[in-house]
């Protein structure tokens, strides 16, 4: 063990821990089913699943939601030193200082934010995942060698980082969506070694052992699939992360240069000159970031205690 | 306890050797290399030549690094491209902001949010538990930065109450020691410099405090309703210890070591993360400084102070894991 980041990375291990002891369902009901059952039952789950899935049609369907387009300088025209024309009909939250649609701007919007969110966090959980079963298969030197790297990682303040990386890609989406993936990747390693770790002095993967079963079988067959409750829970909670911190690389003007595509993050950071005219234009995409990434995190907190055994009752 | 925090800081080794081939290799990846870093975009072919010669960097990449690594063992980064200074007297100079901001937002977190995770625990249930959870979930999911400006406009610029920018009052001439200006103000008894050093860390202060604020609250909350149930606090009630003793001896002692580990780990991030907050008050701290490099792409600058945080992160970190030895003996014995 090294010094660096040991609180961190011993509140990783322990759940990685507690959802290692998940290895039965209950009472002859699969361990799947008897979560969704209990998620169905949380009215947290709920709110944070409906929230969710509205934000995702949103995504889906922007070009059919929005009542404008989003790139039309519309209200050009009547914008004027220190007035930006309001609500109205037809443009139902009003425009922004370059006299676009508000609301079309939010509904396309949501679109980058799911897309820089999503390719982040798989980014993360891929090379995350890969690091972590490695480790958490191999053990030995390589446990250690993986770990180390990843501790180097860890010992970065994740903001530090995505700037570094960032600074460091230029600024497009890519860049943007690799800086905050990152940042992920040492959790997600970690996560899934100390799961699999726990899920390999199992009974079953003795058992497994015992019966001449290939390692990599064991390995992909039964420890893996039995480790991944922990990514799952950690992949929807990292997901408000990114979102957020997408916002945050934004404001510090390391966001998409490319002003064609509207993006919360990038809109919320263009309002702050023009707060004290009208405020509405950065309370607005604020917001939509903040009740998408609460929406993520109930779902998240509520998956964690579905899968939890220590809540099971 | 002696060969635990020695061994602890023989492992600091690794890591920050880690750290700088890290670094090392992000000034050679940068579009162009460090000459055009340092040069600028429109430098000469032949600027860059005589200036990878004159700084070494036509020679083996080891022997590069091995020099760097003298370098920063001498604490030397070069100079920032910005301002022309070296980059060890900005970062010293700026530093104390930055510590003063993180002990005032961590003293509204830890003030604010283990007599409330307390309390919610407590009446667990009651309308003020599931505000407080509600209030922990919304502070994390709060953009910092749009916190801080939402305070600025109401506290500083539409109700006038608090200033909303800087670390003190440009027409206060006050006298600098050691650069902390409210520690400053104390030690040569200008009164109303303190004061007024303080009034400009308020603002700041809190917005920065929100998310350490927010997780305190959770775990507090969930470490005292773990701890009312176990044996020993049953035991200790049925034997008829006074209420107050029970509560302060057996369930807060214990429930604020989990806490105490997330006020550590909290203080850390807040050192190197306060770069939102200190740039919309204009605060004039390493994260105000960060961001002037981002925009100036002053790698210099950027480069050591990263470098420097990181340390910083890993030392306050390895303090936190030697108090939390102290706190709780198990620890030591791994």
């Amino acid at each position: 063990m090294t010094a660096l980041g040991d609180v961190r990375r011993r509140r990783i291990d322990e759940l990685a821990a507690r959802a290692g002891q998940v290895s039965e369902g209950e009472g002859g009901v699969s361990l799947t089913k008897s979560a969704v059952r209990r998620l169905r039952r949380d009215p947290v789950a709920i709110i944070g699943a409906v929230i969710v899935v509205v934000f995702l049609v949103v995504a889906a369907f922007a070009p059919f939601l929005a009542p404008r387009d989003p790139l039309a300088q519309t209200l050009l025209s009547e914008i004027r030193p220190g007035f930006i024309p309001g609500s109205q009909e037809g443009f139902p939250l009003g425009v922004d200082n370059l006299g676009r649609d508000l609301l079309s701007r939010l509904i396309w919007g949501s679109r980058q934010s799911l897309l820089i969110g999503v390719v982040a966090t798989v980014l993360g959980v891929i090379v995350g995942m890969a690091l972590g079963v490695l480790a958490g298969a191999f053990g030995g030197w390589v446990d250690s060698v993986v770990m180390r790297f990843v501790d180097i990682v860890l010992s970065i303040p994740s903001l530090l980082m995505a700037i570094s990386i960032s600074v460091l890609l230029g600024q497009n989406q890519y860049a943007l969506m690799i800086a905050i993936a990152v940042t992920q990747v040492p959790i997600f390693a970690r996560l899934l070694r100390g799961s699999m770790l726990g899920q390999r002095r199992s009974d079953y993967a003795v058992a497994a052992q015992a019966l001449g079963i290939r390692k990599s079988r064991i390995v992909f067959g039964h420890v893996l699939p039995n480790s991944l409750s922990p990514v799952i829970v950690q992949a929807t909670l990292s997901l408000a992360t990114a979102i957020i911190e997408a916002a945050a690389l934004s404001f510090l003007g390391l966001g998409d240069p490319d002003l064609a595509r509207p993006e919360w993050g990038a809109m919320l950071a263009s309002a702050q000159g023009f707060l004290s005219i009208r405020p509405e234009l950065a309370v607005y995409p604020a917001l939509c970031i903040i009740i998408v990434a609460l929406g993520f995190t109930l779902l998240g907190e509520a998956l964690r205690e579905a899968l939890d055994p220590k809540f099971r009752r | 306890m002696a060969r635990f925090i020695a061994r602890r800081l023989l492992q600091l080794i690794p890591i920050l050797l880690g750290l700088s081939v890290l670094l090392f290799a992000w000034l050679r990846a940068l579009p162009g290399g460090p000459a055009q870093a340092a040069l600028g975009e429109r430098a000469t072919p032949e600027a860059i030549a005589q200036y990878n010669e004159l700084f070494g960097l036509d020679e083996p990449l080891i022997v590069q690094y091995l020099r760097f690594l003298g370098r920063a063992g001498r604490l030397d980064f070069g100079t920032s491209a910005r301002t022309g200074r070296p980059v060890t007297t900005e970062f010293l100079e700026r530093m104390p902001g930055t510590i003063e901001l993180t002990i005032f937002a961590m003293i509204f977190a830890i003030g604010v949010g283990i007599p409330l995770g307390y309390l919610a625990a407590r009446r667990h249930g009651s309308w003020l538990d599931s505000a407080s959870v509600i209030g922990s979930l919304l502070g994390v999911a709060i953009p910092v930065f749009f916190l801080a400006y939402l305070l600025r406009l109401a506290f500083a610029v539409e109700l006038g109450w608090l200033p909303g920018s800087g670390r003190q009052d440009v027409r206060m001439d006050a006298t600098r020691i050691t650069n902390f200006y409210v520690l400053d103000g104390l030690l040569t008894r200008e009164w109303d410099a303190a004061w007024d050093a303080v009034l400009h860390l308020i603002l700041p202060a809190i917005a920065l405090g929100t998310i350490p604020l927010a997780i305190i609250v959770r775990i507090t909350r969930a470490s005292v309703l773990d701890v009312v149930n176990e044996d020993y606090v049953r035991t200790a009630n049925a034997k008829g210890l006074a209420r107050d003793t029970v509560r302060r001896r057996h369930i807060l002692r214990n429930a604020l070591l989990p806490v105490s580990t997330t006020i550590g780990l909290q203080t850390g991030l807040l050192l190197s993360g306060a770069v939102l907050t200190e740039t919309v008050f204009s605060f004039g701290g390493v994260g105000s400084a960060l961001y002037d490099a981002i925009f100036a792409r002053d790698y210099a600058l950027l480069q050591g102070f990263v470098l420097m945080l990181a340390i910083m992160y890993v030392l306050v970190n390895l303090l936190v894991d030697i108090s939390y030895g102290f706190l709780d003996p198990r620890v030591r014995v791994r």
